[in-house]
């Protein structure tokens, strides 16, 4: 990419009353990201468009916007893998109030989050009360710990984006933070029956929407939600294991 | 309650810039060209056999007019104006298998159902159950449908073998290739499921605990990784198993023997 490239995007203005896309150009440099070229448009002409952002580095997850109609961080979206050749539309996530511009108000997801079972310790290994923790064991859940919520993969899942289930279904990301914690091994609490009833896990449809979003490639549907799902399976669909639990079999034990 | 208003989208709309939907485009060309094949040619009842090939359509074959048959013909029980193949017997076990598998669900409430036609473009309909109640919640059952998969490749492995065996002597066809890529492909395809996954080790939280299991787990996770591709190529092999065998019983084309 050349110094002398010029680009037009189109930003989306606006609060919760309403608001519009206004056009800006701006000149692209070598390496830019989008990031890059809202913080120029920021300083050529619109000093007033409101955007959060943070780290510049991926690993913060405030920039989250979409760009030409995909959720992605802004930060980690390069323009030379943008078609300039029509504007770039910049719009914030839709799934969230908007607050102004570029910034929604995504304390939804915080608020679920209060509604998880915490971390509750299982019985320790020995009696002085000390556990011993593999690395074999504790690697399935470093995945999900490699979340910034960023909340891109709540914005583009439908059940909330499209359906408006919000009261209902607490989306992707918090599905992997219950699987953090359903998976851990020093973890005793039992989320199943939330997880069907309160969290709305029959809701996902796997479209894996969330996966293909999220920038740090965490599997999230294979390796977070459908385990879940099996485990709920398990536990309330399983009609085999149902009759044997009504039989006085005892429950296979998750290792827990 | 909800305090997130939701600016609905309608059908279609996004500010995607991209082609995106071609894939589900394509998948629903194939996936509706496959069931109404596989329809088809499991209600034709003939022409499923020739020598020593059986398709996998009709595999196992527990009641039939060819040589394959486990139990013989067609059983008195069965009246005769119910319409009778071998295939309508077995079909729907491999049939459920996929429509209940995790990677074709997500697949066709796209391509089939445009729920949503594809990730952040406006969905056709306001209402949505999802899989919490009938009728979707059927697909909770995907691992009885796994158990019937496992039972049924041993049938078709059996085929494989028999498929090298021509009048007593070994040989190699052009069929026998295809039938064993078949059995290959099909468990590929059921050795990666996730259900399988589950059962084999990811119901648990402490793997050191069971060295063995902890094992077989970290084997169907590594083809679990490409479970869509042994959804895919193995869909396309069993149906041009089929196609195969069925032009060469009817003489349209020549078995090529290697050997």
């Amino acid at each position: 990419m050349t110094t002398s490239v010029s680009a037009t995007f189109k930003i989306w203005r606006g609060d919760a009353s309403g608001g519009a896309f206004v056009e800006y150009q701006t000149q692209l440099s070598e390496g830019m990201v989008v990031l890059d070229a809202v913080h120029q448009i920021q300083a050529e002409s619109a000093p007033d468009l409101a955007c959060r952002w943070n780290c510049k580095a991926g690993k913060c997850g405030s920039c989250s916007a979409e760009v030409n109609g995909v959720p992605r961080l802004m930060c980690m979206t390069r323009m030379n893998d943008l078609p300039v050749d029509q504007p770039v539309t910049i719009q914030p996530l839709h799934t969230f109030p908007m607050i102004r511009d570029l910034v929604t108000d995504v304390s939804w997801n915080y608020r679920q989050k209060l509604r998880v079972k915490k971390f509750s310790p299982r019985a320790p290994d020995r009696p002085d009360g000390t556990y011993t923790m593999y690395q074999r064991d504790i690697e399935r859940v470093q995945e999900f710990r490699k979340c910034i919520e960023c909340f891109l993969c709540q914005d583009v899942c439908h059940v909330l984006r499209d359906h408006e289930k919000h009261d209902e279904f607490i989306g992707p990301r918090l599905l992997i933070y219950t699987a953090s914690l359903e998976m851990h091994p020093l973890d005793g609490e039992d989320r199943l029956q939330a997880l069907k009833d309160e969290h709305g896990i029959g809701y996902c449809n796997i479209t894996k929407c969330c996966t293909k979003v999220c920038p740090e490639e965490i599997r999230i549907t294979d390796n977070g939600i459908i385990p879940l799902k099996e485990r709920v399976v398990d536990e309330f669909y399983d009609p085999l294991k149902i009759v044997l639990r009504a039989l006085g079999v005892k429950k296979q034990k998750t290792a827990k | 309650m909800v305090d997130v208003p939701v600016k609905r989208l309608r059908f279609g709309q996004t500010q995607r810039r991209d082609a995106w939907w071609v894939t589900p485009a394509i998948s629903f060309l194939i996936l509706g060209s496959f069931v109404v094949y596989a329809t088809w040619a499991a209600f034709q009842g003939d022409h499923y056999f020739v020598g020593n090939y059986l398709s996998p359509f009709y595999s196992p074959e527990l009641w039939g007019g060819s040589p394959h048959a486990l139990f013989g013909t067609k059983p008195s029980f069965i009246p005769e104006w119910v319409p009778f193949s071998p295939a309508l017997l077995i079909l729907w076990a491999p049939g459920g298998f996929r429509f209940t598998c995790y990677y074709y669900r997500g697949n066709y409430y796209k391509s089939m159902w445009a729920d949503p036609p594809a990730c952040a473009v406006g969905e056709p309909r306001k209402h949505y159950l999802g899989e919490k109640v009938f009728p979707l919640i059927i697909q909770n059952l995907h691992r009885y449908f796994l158990y019937f998969a496992v039972f049924f490749l041993f049938f078709l492995a059996h085929d494989a073998w028999k498929s090298f065996w021509f009048n007593d002597s070994f040989g190699v066809g052009v069929g026998s290739l295809i039938i064993t890529a078949n059995v290959i492909l099909l468990g590929g395809y059921t050795f990666s499921c996730h259900s399988m996954r589950h059962l084999v080790g990811g119901f648990l939280d402490r793997f050191s605990a069971k060295p063995a299991r902890s094992s077989c787990y970290d084997c169907v996770s590594s083809l679990n990784r490409h479970h869509h591709l042994w959804a895919w190529c193995s869909l396309f092999c069993v149906a041009g198993c089929d196609v195969y065998i069925r032009l060469l019983s009817k003489g349209v084309i020549c078995d090529w023997r290697i050997f």
